[in-house]
């Protein structure tokens, strides 16, 4: 065995083990273990992935001295590779950029108790890449999500306590829900890692038993990971969650978390249930019809909104919306479409949390839609950055939101049931999408002040009024006034940026390799 | 039926109903209930609005918009339904898919045993653990059980985060350093009503028990892999033995053996040992060398392999863990 | 249908409770009772794996008679799945408990609802 082949264990034990060690140190020696673990990572996930794609298949990694039905095992292939490598690559980004506020937002002493949440917040996301058992799943999950509320608490603001709470209440419903799942398909095939659980499967199938517990199966398991991922009548822990978290929190739980667990239920429908069971069973188009509604109720939420970051976060639940979309239409082509659409998402979410961070840095910490006029000229980078991302998240060309609104047109085309539904969610998303995003552009490079006070109003509102507008006049009289970001977040703008140009313009290789992975997954 | 309708309000049953509901108290009037002799100030704890208390019979403030109206009345229904619904919803379903699954109790449950029979025949000679079921989660699949010490530390991670009431640091402002050194100073008062002032039946009865619980709990851990038990159910037993030697005799007792510092570095010992252990034993399994650990006579307590070191780890931090998840709820401190 | 639940009756039982645990932590609105709906949906999961690992008559899986029959002893991998829960669902009810403490403090209700009322006075989103 090539010591290459090592490296998904060594980068999920690295995760776990720095965590482990950042209990005793400082908070600043922490941050940059942590930063230094997430490269390696980042580096190891590449190197997996070059092995694959050069001998061209996936391999499993003993975890233990036992082989398949005994002992644990972790599986690499293609698709393990590119999705580990973009997700490390996101994260390191994320705490980069996020870095200031972190410092601001945590106590002192507790720095370093955030930064061991990152750690083993990677370590599980790896852990669900990478596994192929059921159960290790199941753990890698929880600790995911008390990672996750841990992130979300650490402010100790009285908003992030209630979202923490809320978070913690959804995501153990889902919880309960894939472990029952998960304890009736142990009963029904005796098996907990994926292959040979999904011969026995097949052949249960082929016997025509136990149609009715496996149908539940396929609905729990498919329900529970979908109310974790947030899919949209069980989004409303989103907004808060993501809008009043710290920046770094919001930016890897909006990006990675929610991903996890979708790339988990893809997994699972691939590797132990059988994607053409799960397709018979009609659960496909359970989440075909959640995501729709998503894809247009979160934008019309989004518009509602009045604060940027809970704009973005309602934007989230419309993106979580067309990845279960694609999921739900059943092919290959939509399954590619909603990996690809994992990956762009990811990669934009983090660009327009970390870029928006920029913008009210430059407009006195406020978030309201005033005060951020004409922010795009005091915070050029960020500026640039939340224009890139929303045209991305828009679907302009050249940039990666616009190939995967192209592979899910493309491949509803070739679903004949699907294709009018598809496409008419499509437009509409899409139209409301261009209405939030542009407007929030055109925002934050319209000249500052020029609102003027209405008459009418009363003495408070506009004293209040003319006070604001002298506030704005004052930071923004002059495009010259420019506050400048700390380079760490114009580093994490300026890559995100380059990885989003890079994801549209050459995005046939990722596309063959995800088609390639997938081809493995089955 | 017979009953006059307003005898009902002062009924058995809508007594029951009533502390069912948690509106009143039913040991109040009927049990002498012994008031601390420093009773904490009586205006309810930093943050709560005054009119928090006097809302006596029961009203949540998101109800309060509607209670002129008759939709008050409509919502309150449709959260029972919902939950009714929901729920036989819920028990249905399942139920459906049970009357299905294989009978209880019989041996083809589930329908594949290969990998229960293989752990039986051959986890002896292959784990030298005794209790298949350490054998089972410490060796097949002690990945998952590297995943689960890890949730625990992480959990313990977060409610360190919540409750852990630091001491001021310099980069606070003065105002905020006051506040900080009032609200610990509050947690301390507040914690005094339950420090025990010389009690000597209990103190008696834990020094009796303590060390008894303790020789227990490690009892426990040591023989996991002979018996039933191992790291988690003795790490808990010798948690309870602590918190019981501190509610006995205080924290100044507890303070010369466990601090903070004792905590963090005990867990940081037990599980990166833990962790440099089973990762030596994936490396070595998955690259097909031999781990030239010894397992030892099965049957012996120092036997078994890594399995005996695993259990005293895992114990460690789970009786740690006990003790501070205790303490932090007590009074934010370690 | 009722015969089939009757045999298994640990089963059937176990998901009865895992239904009203459910239901209780979605819609009960004090977060102790949340928080004890989530522990009774987990224990029921717990039984629900343990009447999976059981068959009629035969022993624990500890080996100490020298017996190494797969027909001697119950099927020893629920057992280990339901330790390894346990441990979960302590570390998920400690954390749940400490924010439900911080919660009160902050706002002197267990009430969800009026929780998130009292937040929506002091900070209009």
């Amino acid at each position: 065995m090539s010591i290459v082949q090592n490296f998904p264990f060594f980068s999920i034990i690295l995760a776990m083990f720095s965590g482990i060690v950042s209990s005793v140190l400082s908070g600043k020696k922490a941050r940059n273990l942590s930063i230094a673990m997430i490269l390696a990572v980042f580096v190891l996930s590449l190197s997996t992935l070059a092995f694959c794609w050069g001998t061209g298949e996936s391999y499993t990694y003993w975890m233990g001295h036992f082989p398949a039905p005994w002992g644990n095992e972790i599986r690499a292939g293609i698709l393990e590779g590119v999705t580990a490598s973009l997700f490390s690559l996101v994260m390191v980004l994320s705490v980069i950029g996020g870095m200031g506020h972190t410092e601001q937002d945590v106590e002192a002493s507790k720095q370093n108790l955030f930064y061991i949440m990152v750690d083993l917040m990677l370590s599980s996301l790896l852990a669900l890449i990478y596994t192929n058992d059921l159960f290790t799943a199941y753990v890698f999950v929880e600790i995911n999500t008390i990672a996750g509320c841990g992130m979300i608490m650490i402010r100790q603001k009285g908003r992030s306590l209630s979202s923490a709470i809320r978070y913690m209440i959804l995501s153990q419903l889902g919880s309960g829900l894939f472990l029952i799942g998960l304890s009736l398909l142990y009963g029904v095939t005796g098996h907990l890692l994926m292959s040979p659980a999904k011969e026995a499967v097949t052949a249960i199938e082929a016997a025509g038993a136990y149609q009715i517990p496996m149908l539940m199966i396929v609905a729990v398991i498919s329900v529970g990971l979908a109310i974790k991922s947030g899919l949209y009548p069980f989004h409303y822990w989103i907004p808060d969650t993501y809008g009043y978290a710290t920046p770094t929190a919001s930016a890897i739980l909006s990006g990675l978390v929610s991903k996890g667990y979708i790339f988990l239920l893809i997994k699972i429908f691939y590797r132990v249930l059988g994607q053409e069971h799960v397709i018979a069973s009609q659960i496909v188009n359970v989440l075909f019809v959640f995501g729709l509604a998503g894809m247009v109720m979160g934008s019309v939420h989004a518009i509602l909104q009045r604060d940027l970051r809970r704009m973005i976060a309602y934007s989230s639940v419309a993106q979580i919306g067309y990845i279960y979309m694609g999921i739900g239409l059943g092919t290959q082509a939509g399954m590619v479409a909603a990996v690809f659409h994992v990956f762009t998402h990811s990669i934009t979410k983090a660009l327009l949390f970390i870029s928006a961070v920029g913008l009210y840095e430059a407009s006195g910490d406020r978030k309201d839609y005033h005060s951020l006029r004409g922010s795009g000229y005091r915070a050029r980078l960020a500026g640039i950055g939340f224009s890139v991302g929303a045209l991305s998240m828009v679907g302009f060309p050249m940039l990666s939101g616009f190939i995967s609104k192209l592979l899910f047109a493309s491949s509803a085309l070739q679903t004949p049931g699907k294709r009018l539904p598809t496409l008419i969610a499509l437009a509409v998303s899409t139209v409301l999408n261009a209405v939030y995003f542009l407007r929030m552009v055109i925002t934050i490079y319209s000249i500052p002040g020029k609102r003027t006070v209405k008459t009418g109003q009363t003495g408070a509102d506009a004293a209040d009024g003319t006070e604001r507008q002298n506030a704005a006049s004052d930071s923004g009289s002059t495009a010259g006034s420019r506050v400048r970001s700390t380079w760490n977040l114009r580093l994490a703008v300026l890559c995100l940026i380059l990885l989003n140009l890079a994801l549209g313009m050459f995005s046939q290789p990722v596309v063959r390799a995800l088609e390639a992975g997938l081809e493995m997954f089955a | 039926m017979s009953r006059p309708k307003d005898h009902i309000e002062t009924s058995r049953w809508k007594r029951f109903q009533n502390w069912v509901n948690g509106e009143t108290d039913i040991l109040l009037d009927s049990m002498e209930i012994r008031q601390p002799e420093q009773p904490p100030e009586e205006e309810p704890i930093s943050g709560a609005s005054p009119d928090a208390g006097e809302a006596h019979p029961y009203t949540p403030l998101w109800v309060r918009p509607f209670q002129e109206g008759r939709s008050l009345r409509y919502f309150r229904r449709w959260y029972q339904v919902m939950s009714v619904l929901v729920c036989l919803g819920m028990i249905a379903a399942l139920l459906w898919t049970v009357a299905y699954l294989p009978p209880f109790g019989d041996p083809a449950n589930p329908a594949n045993n290969e990998v229960a029979a293989r752990y039986i025949e051959k986890g002896l000679q292959e784990t030298g653990a005794v209790n298949m079921v350490t054998g089972m989660i410490l060796d097949y699949r002690a990945f998952d059980t590297f995943g689960e010490s890890c949730v625990l530390f992480i959990a313990s991670c977060c409610v360190l985060v919540l409750l852990r009431l630091d001491a001021a640091d310099r980069r606070m402002s003065a105002k905020e350093r006051a506040e900080r050194e009032k609200k610990r100073r509050e947690a301390e008062t507040e914690d005094r009503v339950f420090e025990p002032r010389h009690d000597v039946i209990l103190q008696k009865c834990a020094c009796v028990l303590v060390p008894l619980i303790l020789v227990f709990g490690i009892y426990i851990v040591l023989n996991g892999h002979l018996s039933p038990g191992g790291g988690f159910s003795g790490g808990a037993v010798l948690g309870s033995g602590l918190i019981l030697y501190l509610n006995a005799f205080g924290f100044e007792k507890t303070k010369r053996f466990f601090t903070g510092k004792v905590y963090r570095r005990v867990t940081l010992c037990a599980l990166t040992f833990y962790c440099l252990a089973k990762s030596y034993s994936f490396y070595t399994g998955a690259n097909h060398l031999e781990s030239g650990i010894p397992l030892g006579t099965p049957g012996a307590i120092l036997s078994s392999g890594l399995i005996f070191p695993l259990n005293i780890c895992v114990g460690l931090v789970v009786a740690c863990t006990m003790y501070a998840f205790y303490t932090l709820f007590r009074k934010g401190d370690l | 249908m009722a015969q089939a639940l009757l045999t298994n009756l640990h089963e059937t039982a176990a998901v009865v409770l895992f239904g009203v645990g459910f239901t209780v932590l979605l819609l009960h609105r004090n977060l102790i009772k949340k928080i004890m709906g989530m522990n009774i949906m987990d224990t029921a999961v717990y039984l629900f794996l343990a009447a999976k690992g059981y068959i009629n008559g035969r022993m624990v899986p500890i080996m100490t008679d020298g017996i190494l029959d797969a027909d001697a002893y119950i099927n020893p991998v629920p057992s280990g799945l339901v330790l390894t829960g346990i441990v979960v669902s302590v570390s998920t009810t400690a954390l749940m408990l400490a924010l439900t403490i911080r919660l009160y403090e902050r706002y002197g209700s267990l009430d969800l609802d009026e929780i998130l009322m009292r937040l929506k006075e002091e900070e209009p989103s």
